[in-house]
C-alpha cells in the first residue's frame, strides 16, 4: 500500500508531467486562459489517462513484449517494435470510444467537455504516460496509480496556471514579452516551485 | 511553382514563422532534451526527417484519401516513420537513444508534424510539401539548439562534451550553474528568446487582452 501511495504522490507532484517532463505543452499554453476551460480539459485528461494507461500497460504485456505471446504458442515473437503504432492507436479509439460513451449516457459532461475530448489524442501527456509506463515497466496495479496520478498533476498544474494567467492580463508587460514570452516565464516560475517537491520521498 | 516560392517555403519558418517561438507547436517532446548538444541534435535530425517525409507521404496521397478519415491515416504514416527513426537511433546510436529514453516517441503527437500535414500538405503538391517540413523542421531546430546551446554551456561549462568553461572542479574558474540543467531553465530561456525575437521582429508581439489606461498624475499645487 505504501508503495501506491508514494507512486502516486510522486505522479502528481515530483514528476509533474507538465512541469517536469514537459508533456502536453501545447494545449497547456494554448487552453490555459481561463480557468473553466483549464478544468474541463484537466478532467478528460485525468479520465482519458486513467483509462489509457492500464489498457496500453495490458496490451504491452500479453501482446507486444518479448515472448509474451507464448501463450498463443509463439514464444519466440517479439512485436515491441509495433508499440508506438499501437498505443497511438488505442489511444485515439478510446477518446472516440469516450466521446460516444458520453454523449449517449452523460450528455452534460459530454457538453462540459466537448472540444476538448478531440483534442487529447493528440495531447503529449498521454501518449508520454503511456511510454514512461512501458519504460519503468509497471504492473497493471502500479499503471492504474501511474495513470490517475499523472492525470491529476497535469489537472492541477493547468488549472494553476490559468488562475495565474486571469490575474497575469491586467499587469503591464513589456511588449516583446506580453502573451507567450511572460507565459513561458509563468509555467518556469511553477516549475521551480514545483521542483521543492522533489525532496519528499515516503 | 516558381523557384521563390519554393525558398520562401523553405526559409519562412526558420525566422519569421518559427513553429515554436509564433505558432506555440511541438514544444512538448522539445524542452526535455535540451540538457546537452549533441542529444539535442539527434532529436532535431529526427524530426526534420519525420516532418520531411511524412509532408511528401501524406501530399503523394492527398487526392485519394477520404476526408473523413484523413487524421487517422495521417497519424498512421507519422508513427510508422517514428518507428523507422527509433528503430534505427536504436542500431546505430543507442546511448543516445536511452538518452531521448520515450521522447523519439513523442515525435508522433509533436504538434509540428500533424499541424503541417493537415494545414499544408493536405492542399499542396509533393516537392513543395516536402520543403515545407524540412522549413519547418528547421526552425523547430534553431529553437531548441538555441535553448540547448545556453543550457550545456552555462549548466556544465561544454559544448559537445568539449570543455569551453573550465569547471571549479577540474581547477578552472567557472563554477557551473546546476540550476540551467533542470527544468525551469528551459522555459527562461525560451521566454527570454521570444523576447528577443519579437523585439527584432516587432510585428510579432501579441495584442493586449486588456487596456490599461494611461497613468495620470494630480499636479501637485
Amino acid at each position: 500500500m505504501d508503495h501506491y501511495l508514494s507512486l502516486l504522490v510522486t505522479a502528481i507532484f515530483v514528476e509533474n508531467l507538465a512541469l517536469a517532463f514537459f508533456l502536453g505543452m501545447c494545449t497547456f499554453l494554448a487552453i490555459s486562459k481561463k480557468v473553466e476551460a483549464a478544468v474541463g480539459l484537466g478532467i478528460a485528461v485525468v479520465v482519458v489517462l486513467t483509462l489509457s494507461v492500464p489498457i496500453n500497460n495490458l496490451i504491452y504485456n500479453t501482446i507486444l513484449r518479448d515472448g509474451a505471446l507464448s501463450w498463443a504458442g509463439l514464444p519466440d515473437v517479439d512485436l515491441s517494435f509495433l508499440g508506438l503504432l499501437t498505443y497511438i492507436g488505442v489511444i485515439a479509439a478510446l477518446v472516440q470510444i469516450l466521446e460516444m460513451i458520453l454523449d449517449k449516457y452523460i450528455p452534460a459532461l459530454y457538453s462540459a467537455l466537448g472540444v476538448f475530448l478531440p483534442l487529447i489524442t493528440v495531447n503529449c501527456a498521454i501518449m508520454g504516460a503511456v511510454l514512461f509506463m512501458v519504460e519503468r515497466d509497471y504492473s497493471f496495479g502500479e499503471s492504474v496509480i501511474y495513470g490517475f496520478g499523472a492525470g491529476v498533476g497535469w489537472a492541477l498544474a493547468i488549472v494553476a496556471l490559468a488562475g495565474i494567467r486571469e490575474k497575469l492580463k491586467y499587469s503591464d508587460v513589456p511588449n516583446g514579452l506580453r502573451g507567450l514570452g511572460i507565459t513561458f516565464i509563468t509555467v518556469g516560475l511553477m516549475s521551480l516551485g514545483f521542483m521543492s517537491f522533489s525532496g519528499i520521498s515516503l | 511553382m516558381s523557384d521563390v516560392s519554393a525558398k520562401k517555403v523553405l526559409f519562412e519558418p526558420i525566422f519569421s514563422n518559427n513553429p515554436i517561438a509564433l505558432q506555440i507547436l511541438g514544444i512538448c517532446s522539445a524542452l526535455a532534451v535540451t540538457t546537452s548538444l549533441s542529444v539535442t541534435l539527434v532529436m532535431c535530425a529526427s524530426v526534420i526527417a519525420v516532418t520531411g517525409f511524412s509532408n511528401l507521404a501524406v501530399s503523394l496521397i492527398r487526392t485519394q484519401i477520404p476526408n473523413s478519415i484523413r487524421i487517422i491515416v495521417q497519424m498512421t504514416i507519422i508513427a510508422s516513420l517514428v518507428i523507422v527513426v527509433d528503430q534505427v537511433l536504436k542500431a546505430y546510436a543507442y546511448e543516445i537513444s536511452k538518452q531521448l529514453s520515450v521522447f523519439v516517441g513523442l515525435i508522433i503527437t509533436n504538434c509540428i508534424v500533424m499541424g503541417r500535414a493537415e494545414g499544408f500538405a493536405m492542399q499542396n503538391p509533393p516537392m513543395l510539401s516536402f520543403l515545407d517540413g524540412i522549413g519547418n523542421g528547421l526552425g523547430y531546430s534553431i529553437a531548441i539548439l538555441f535553448v540547448a546551446f545556453f543550457r550545456e554551456l552555462f549548466g556544465s561549462g561544454e559544448l559537445l562534451g568539449f570543455t569551453i568553461l573550465a569547471s571549479v572542479n577540474d581547477g578552472g574558474w567557472y563554477v557551473p550553474n546546476g540550476l540551467m540543467l533542470l527544468p525551469p531553465s528551459a522555459f527562461f530561456i525560451i521566454g527570454l528568446g521570444i523576447w528577443a525575437l519579437r523585439t527584432w521582429k516587432p510585428d510579432q508581439v501579441e495584442e493586449p487582452d486588456f487596456k490599461m489606461s494611461a497613468h495620470k498624475t494630480r499636479e501637485a499645487f
